[in-house]
C-alpha cells in the first residue's frame, strides 16, 4: 500500500517526465503504424491524388479523435462545462486551461504521422507524380502524346514495373525530384511544429504564470474531487449492500422461525463468531428457501438502522472524534505540466 | 518499500541526471532518425545545394528546439526570470547559471547530427558536387561547362545511367568524402578540446560564485517540484473535506425533513459511519442529484 503511494508520489511530482513519457510512447506508436501500413499507389490518373493526399490527411485526423477519445479527461471536461451552476461558480479559464492541455496531447500523434509521410516520400510521389515538370526534367516534346495520355504515363511513376514513359522522363530522376520536394517539405514541417510547440511553452511563463497556477490547480482539484467522490460513493454502496443483505437474511430467519413456531436458534454465547456469521439460518431447508425468496423477491432498497445505546447526542457534541475509517486510497491524478 | 524511497528521493534531489539522462535519449534518437532517414539527393542543378545543406541545418535547429521544450528546467528558469520580484531578490547569476546549462545541454543533439552527417559524408556529397573543380578529374576535363555542371549534379546519384559505371563520378564521391569527414573530425576534436578546457579551467575562475549559482539553481528547481506535490496534497484533503461535508449536509437535510427517523446513532464504526441518514434508494437518488444540479460550494471552513 505504502509502495503505491511512494510511486503515486514520485509519478505525481514527475509528472512533466510521465507526461514527455506518454507522448514518445504515442508517437512512436504512429511511426510503427506508418510503417506497418502497407502504402499501394494506384498509378490512375486521378485515383493517385486522392489516393496520396488521403493518406496523408485521413489517418491524422483519426488518430487526434482518437487521443481525445482515450484521454480520461475528456469526460471530465465535458462534465464540468454542462454541469448546473448551482451554489459553484464556473470558471473558463480552468475550462481552457484543460481543453488546451487534452488538444496539445492529442496533436502529438497527428503530427507524427504527417511528418513520416512527408519525410518518407512515397505519399507526395503518388499524389502529385502527374505534376512532374517535363520540360525541364525530361523530354516534353518527345513521341508527340496528348495531355491525357501524357497524365496517364505520368501516373504510373510510382509503380516502377508498369512504367514505360522512360523516354519522356527517366523514373529514376521523377522519383528523385518528388522525394526531395517531399523531404524538403517534411522537414519545414517539423521545424514548424517544434517552434510553434516551443513558443507556446516559453510565453505562458512571460505572460500569465498566475492564472496558469490557478487554472492548473483547479483542474487538478476537479479531477481529484471526482474521483474521490466516486470512491466514496463506491464504499457507501458497498455499506448499503452489506446491511441491506444482512437485514434480508436476519428477517428471513425471523420469518422462518415465525412460520414454523421454532424459536430462531441461537447461536450459544461461547461459540464466537463462526456461528454468529451464520445469521439463524442453520440448515438446508432455510438455506433453500433464503435463496430462493432471495431471486424471487429482492428486498427493497430501504435500510432500517437499529437504534444504538451509545450515547446520542449530537446537538453540542463536536465532529465525532473519528474520521471515517475506510481506507484512503491516493488517487494519481495528471494534469499537464506544459 | 526502502528501496522506492531511495529512487524516488534520488531522483527528487537529482533532476540535473535526469536532463543528463534526456540529453542523451536525444542524442541517441538523432542518429536513430539519421540512419532510418532515407537521404536521397535530387541530383539537379539548383536543388542540390539547397537539399545538401537543408538536411545538414533544419534538422538540428529543431533538435535544439526540442531539447530546449523536454528540458524541465527551462520553465523553471524562464519563470524565475519573469516573476515579480517581491520579497524575493533575483539574482543574475543564478538565471544566467541555468540558462548556460540549459543550453549546453541542448545543444548535444544538434552537434551530435551535424557529427554524423559530416562523416557520413551525403550531404556534403550532394550540396558541393556541383561546385567542384572540373579540370580536377579525367572525365570532366573535357566536356562543355553546361554539361560538365550537369554531370556534376548527378555524382551523388549512383544509380543514375549516365553514371553507373563512371570512374570520374567515383573520384570526385571519394574527394568530397574525404572533406567531409576531415571536416567532422575536426569538429569533433576541437568540440571535445573545448569542453575539456572549459572543464578543467573552471575552478580557476569564479568557482565560489559558481557553486552560489549552482546552489540556488537546485534550490528553485526543488522548490518548484515541492510546491507543486503540495498543491496536489492540498487539494486531494480539500476534495476529501468537500465531499464529507456534502454528505454530512445531505445527512442534516435529511434529518431535518423528515419526522420518523429510526434513531439513527452516530456511534456506528466503520462501513455505517456512511450509511447515516443516506439509507434508501430515493435518498440516495436525491444525493446523486445534488452532486449533479449543485455542487457544493469550495468552502469548507465550516467543517
Amino acid at each position: 500500500m505504502d509502495k503505491f503511494r511512494m510511486i503515486f508520489q514520485f509519478l505525481q511530482s514527475n509528472q512533466e517526465s510521465f507526461m514527455n513519457g506518454i507522448c514518445g510512447i504515442m508517437a512512436l506508436a504512429s511511426a510503427q503504424m506508418y510503417s506497418a501500413f502497407d502504402f499501394n499507389c494506384p498509378c490512375l490518373p486521378h485515383y493517385n491524388l486522392a489516393y496520396g493526399l488521403g493518406i496523408l490527411l485521413v489517418p491524422p485526423f483519426i488518430l487526434f479523435l482518437l487521443g481525445f477519445v482515450l484521454n480520461n479527461n475528456v469526460s471530465m471536461l465535458a462534465e464540468e462545462w454542462r454541469r448546473p451552476r448551482g451554489q459553484r461558480g464556473k470558471d473558463p479559464a480552468v475550462l481552457r486551461y484543460m481543453f488546451c492541455s487534452m488538444a496539445q496531447r492529442a496533436m502529438i500523434a497527428p503530427v507524427v504521422w504527417i511528418s513520416v509521410t512527408l519525410l518518407d516520400g512515397k505519399c507526395i510521389t503518388c499524389a502529385f507524380c502527374t505534376s512532374v515538370p517535363v520540360e525541364t526534367l525530361g523530354n516534353g516534346s518527345h513521341a508527340g502524346l496528348s495531355q491525357g495520355e501524357m497524365k496517364r504515363v505520368l501516373a504510373r511513376i510510382p509503380c516502377k514495373e508498369i512504367y514505360d514513359g522512360q523516354q519522356l522522363i527517366a523514373n529514376e530522376v521523377a522519383v528523385r525530384y518528388l522525394r526531395c520536394i517531399s523531404q524538403a517539405l517534411g522537414w519545414c514541417f517539423v521545424l514548424l511544429m517544434t517552434t510553434l510547440a516551443f513558443l507556446v511553452r516559453s510565453l505562458r511563463p512571460c505572460f500569465t504564470q498566475a492564472a496558469f497556477l490557478k487554472s492548473r490547480y483547479w483542474s487538478h482539484y476537479i479531477d481529484i474531487e471526482r474521483k474521490l467522490f466516486d470512491e466514496t460513493c463506491a464504499e457507501h454502496a458497498r455499506s448499503f449492500a452489506k446491511v441491506c443483505i444482512q437485514q434480508f437474511f436476519e428477517g428471513m430467519s425471523t420469518d422462518l422461525a415465525a412460520t414454523r413456531c421454532h424459536p430462531p436458534s441461537k447461536a450459544p454465547a461461547d461459540a464466537g463468531e463462526a456461528a454468529e456469521k451464520l445469521l439463524g439460518i442453520t440448515d438446508q431447508g432455510t438455506m433453500n428457501t433464503a435463496l430462493k425468496s432471495w431471486h424471487r423477491c429482492k428486498p427493497p432498497l430501504h435500510l432500517h438502522l437499529p437504534a444504538l445505546h451509545s450515547s446520542n447526542g449530537w446537538a453540542g457534541e463536536q465532529q465525532p472524534p473519528m474520521h471515517p475509517p475506510v481506507p484512503r486510497r491516493e488517487m494519481a491524478a495528471y494534469y499537464s505540466g506544459v | 518499500m526502502d528501496r522506492f524511497r531511495m529512487i524516488f528521493q534520488y531522483f527528487q534531489s537529482n533532476s540535473e541526471s535526469v536532463m543528463n539522462g534526456i540529453c542523451g535519449l536525444l542524442a541517441l534518437a538523432s542518429v536513430k532518425m539519421y540512419t532510418c532517414f532515407d537521404f536521397s539527393c535530387p541530383c539537379l542543378l539548383r536543388y542540390n545545394m539547397a537539399y545538401g545543406l537543408g538536411i545538414m541545418f533544419v534538422p538540428p535547429v529543431a533538435l535544439f528546439l526540442c531539447g530546449l521544450i523536454l528540458n524541465r528546467q527551462s520553465l523553471v528558469m524562464l519563470e524565475e526570470w519573469r516573476r515579480p520580484q517581491g520579497h524575493r531578490k533575483k539574482d543574475l547569476a543564478v538565471i544566467r547559471y541555468m540558462c548556460s546549462s540549459i543550453m549546453q545541454r541542448a545543444m548535444v543533439a544538434p552537434v551530435v547530427w551535424i557529427i554524423v552527417t559530416l562523416l557520413d559524408g551525403k550531404c556534403l556529397i550532394c550540396a558541393f558536387s556541383g561546385s567542384v573543380d572540373p579540370e580536377k578529374f579525367v572525365g570532366f576535363a573535357n566536356a562543355s561547362p553546361v554539361q560538365v555542371q550537369q554531370l556534376l549534379a548527378k555524382v551523388p546519384c549512383k544509380d543514375d545511367d549516365l553514371m553507373r559505371n563512371n570512374t570520374s563520378r567515383k573520384a570526385v564521391s571519394r574527394y568530397l568524402r574525404c572533406w567531409s569527414q576531415a571536416l567532422g573530425w575536426s569538429i569533433l576534436l576541437i568540440l571535445i578540446v573545448a569542453a575539456f578546457l572549459a572543464r578543467w579551467l573552471r575552478p580557476c575562475f569564479n568557482q565560489a560564485t559558481l557553486l552560489q549559482a549552482r546552489h540556488w539553481s537546485n534550490y528553485i528547481d526543488m522548490e518548484q517540484k515541492i510546491f507543486e506535490e503540495t498543491c496536489c496534497e492540498h487539494s486531494r484533503l480539500f476534495a476529501h473535506k468537500c465531499i464529507l461535508h456534502f454528505f454530512e449536509s445531505m445527512r442534516q437535510e435529511f434529518k431535518l425533513h423528515s419526522f420518523s427517523m429510526p434513531g439513527e446513532g452516530e456511534g456506528a464504526e466503520g462501513e455505517e459511519y456512511l450509511l447515516q441518514g443516506i439509507t434508501d434508494q430515493d435518498r440516495v437518488n436525491k444525493l446523486l442529484k445534488m452532486w449533479y444540479y449543485e455542487k457544493p460550494p469550495l468552502d469548507v471552513s465550516q467543517v
